[in-house]
């Protein structure tokens, strides 16, 4: 990956101590946690990995802080950077086992993968996450919990991370090991006004959209699934209604000056009662 | 771009190029020197004639002068205030007392907030915002399906103090903190409710997705010159909809809607695949045809109807002769917004 260079000025320091502490607090690399010596000496857990990585056996070593080969600085280097790409395929792995999910879990709780940029998910802290399980396709992404969205990276240097290294399922696994962490939803979202009144386009799509959550939760109330959205239950179709009613009496398409406006209001509330 | 006339140095752009001033427009003098701009703002800030005078870059008057600030601000600044600012920007002597300078100088900074928060709705500011907005000058969405769309500064609330500046996405519509923490310390107010919505309204015509090839996409789904509720189909959050939308996986499996970490907010970035859904009216008349519709965009007998570019562009140009902000005629008018 581009952008991995960036460590190369770092990598002349002493090898022979603890390289996963060395990189783990390498700056762009706080994303990482500290894969156990057990479950990288567990040759189990490296299945398949020799044909990915060159110079498998040296980047281990390097891994492990065993490696004692006497070699120039180019093949240095090399293995070095087949090192970081090998920690990060065994991270993948890792982070999904009970020891992994543990530590990522004092991570997310440090907020040490940032907080969610979207106003309305109130800073809620972020999970690394990939868009694909294969290296070298689709850089980091970052998943919040709350609004259930991804998310790019703000800094650069986090954005050249291979987002193979934490894999699709990591934060999904997560929540199911963990389901007492998952957020209460909310239906809070930000409305686009002009001078106090709503856009027309928007406030339709808004409308669509609501009704799309008043089935989901119909849905699981007929399956007897908590929603977890923070309001009780038993009031969406009231809450729903109400929503309907005041969006009636406010006035759209302010801009527009559009006296379709009125009807297509009226039609809203008329639509929705009729479904 | 019709900014300040003063010198390069005038406390206007000095402003804007200060760090975390990037998302601001220098407001015209032109619009600060018209008192009608200006109206309410006396009474929410302190020291407001000095406050005003820093702003233009006019030296405050000897104290004789002006012995009861307020009363004398309000009749020269209703009466002849145009004069009486042109004239003073000749006497440059310093007068002022450090310690009130720099009430002064937060006065001024509030103030100018304010009135940038009205500037920006006018047509010359929305006009000179568009262009800042074309520069990428306000970042782009942070969210991954959004495809670096560019944002829009707003505020939560049009009163300072409330919260700071926050980025509105017109692909998905959301508002998002902006990444850089220096942005924290401005004020959302002074960029306000109103703008980021105004500003679709505005432009329509607007390509709100930078990158080529995903607007292609979008017009394989959507005919390009369908207007749907004041907007082209294509400019309806783009963002949104199928395959814009995150599905859960584990190890390759969809997580279920039932399971107690399913899925629970995809109907926040979803969107009807066939967006004419969404023209309530047009449904509204096909099933209630008969009824009370003495509109001219209804149809009558309930056939569907679809309007078409021509119809459309007859909108705008409805629009572009009732004084739309995009009028191109000279400003006097700016103030009616």
């Amino acid at each position: 990956m581009a952008g991995m260079d960036d460590f190369v000025s770092d990598s002349d320091s002493d090898y022979t101590s603890y390289w996963r502490d060395w990189f783990i607090s390498s700056r762009g690399n706080e994303y990482y946690c500290e894969i156990d010596e057990d479950y990288l000496t567990d040759r189990f857990n490296l299945t398949g990995l020799n044909t990915e990585v060159q110079y498998y056996q040296y980047a281990l070593d390097l891994i492990t802080d065993v490696f004692d080969l006497d070699c120039d600085d180019e093949m240095r280097e090399t293995i070095e950077k087949s090192a970081r790409h090998l920690y990060g395929l065994i991270h993948a792995r890792y982070i999904v086992t009970t020891r992994g999910l543990a530590k990522m879990l004092e991570k997310y709780k440090k907020c040490d993968f940032g907080k969610c940029p979207r106003v309305m998910c109130h800073s809620h802290p972020l999970l690394p996450m990939g868009l694909s399980d294969v290296a070298n396709q689709k850089a980091v992404k970052l998943y919040c919990a709350r609004c259930e969205d991804i998310y790019n990276p703000k800094s650069t240097r986090h954005s050249a991370i291979d987002g193979a290294y934490f894999g699709t399922s990591f934060h999904n696994i997560l929540f199911q090991v963990y389901p007492a962490l998952v957020p209460p939803k909310t239906t809070e979202r930000y409305v686009p006004r002009v001078y106090g009144f709503k856009v027309h386009a928007a406030a339709a799509l808004v409308r669509w959209q609501n009704k799309e959550r008043g089935e989901m939760r119909r849905r699981l109330r007929k399956m007897e699934v908590d929603s977890g959205f923070a309001k009780v239950d038993g009031e969406d179709d009231d809450e729903d209604e109400e929503e309907e009613d005041e969006e009636e009496e406010m006035m759209e398409d302010a801009m527009d000056h559009n006296p379709a406006a009125v009807v297509q209001y009226r039609g809203a509330g008329e639509v929705a009662t009729l479904q | 771009m019709s900014t300040s006339s003063g010198s390069p140095e005038s406390w206007i752009s000095s402003f804007c190029s200060l760090l975390g001033h990037e998302y601001f427009a220098e407001v015209s003098e032109d619009f600060i020197e018209d008192d009608f701009n200006l109206t309410g703002l006396q009474s929410q800030v302190t020291m407001y004639k000095e406050a005003l005078e820093m702003i233009l870059d006019v030296e405050p008057e000897d104290d004789e002068d002006d012995e009861d600030e307020e009363e004398e601000d309000e009749e020269d600044i209703s009466g002849d205030g145009r004069d009486g600012l042109a004239g003073r920007h000749e006497r440059r002597h310093h007068s002022r007392i450090a310690s009130d300078l720099s009430v002064i100088e937060s006065s001024a900074e509030m103030l100018y907030g304010l009135i940038h928060q009205r500037y920006i709705c006018s047509r010359a500011g929305i006009q000179q915002m568009s262009e800042k907005y074309e520069l990428s000058h306000f970042g782009v969405c942070p969210r991954t399906n959004c495809n670096q769309t560019r944002t829009l500064p707003v505020g939560l609330s049009d009163t300072p103090g409330e919260d700071t500046v926050k980025l509105f996405c017109p692909s998905c519509l959301d508002v998002y903190v902006p990444p850089n923490s220096r942005f924290q310390t401005v004020d959302g107010a002074f960029f306000g409710r109103t703008f980021g919505a105004l500003f679709l309204l505005t432009f329509p015509d607007y390509d709100l997705t930078k990158s080529g090839g995903e607007q292609l996409a979008n017009l394989t789904r959507t005919d390009e010159s369908l207007n749907i509720n004041g907007m082209w189909a294509r400019n309806i959050a783009p963002g949104l909809g199928k395959g814009r939308v995150y599905e859960p996986k584990i190890y390759g499996f969809r997580v279920s809607e039932l399971a107690r970490s399913g899925p629970r907010m995809q109907w926040l970035r979803k969107k009807p695949e066939d967006i004419t859904v969404l023209d309530e009216a047009r449904h509204f008349a096909e099933e209630d045809g008969d009824s009370d519709d003495d509109d001219e965009n209804m149809n009558m007998s309930g056939r569907p109807v679809t309007r078409r570019r021509r119809a459309g562009n007859a909108r705008v140009k409805r629009q572009g002769q009732n004084g739309s902000p995009m009028a191109t005629e000279a400003n006097g008018a700016e103030s009616e917004l």
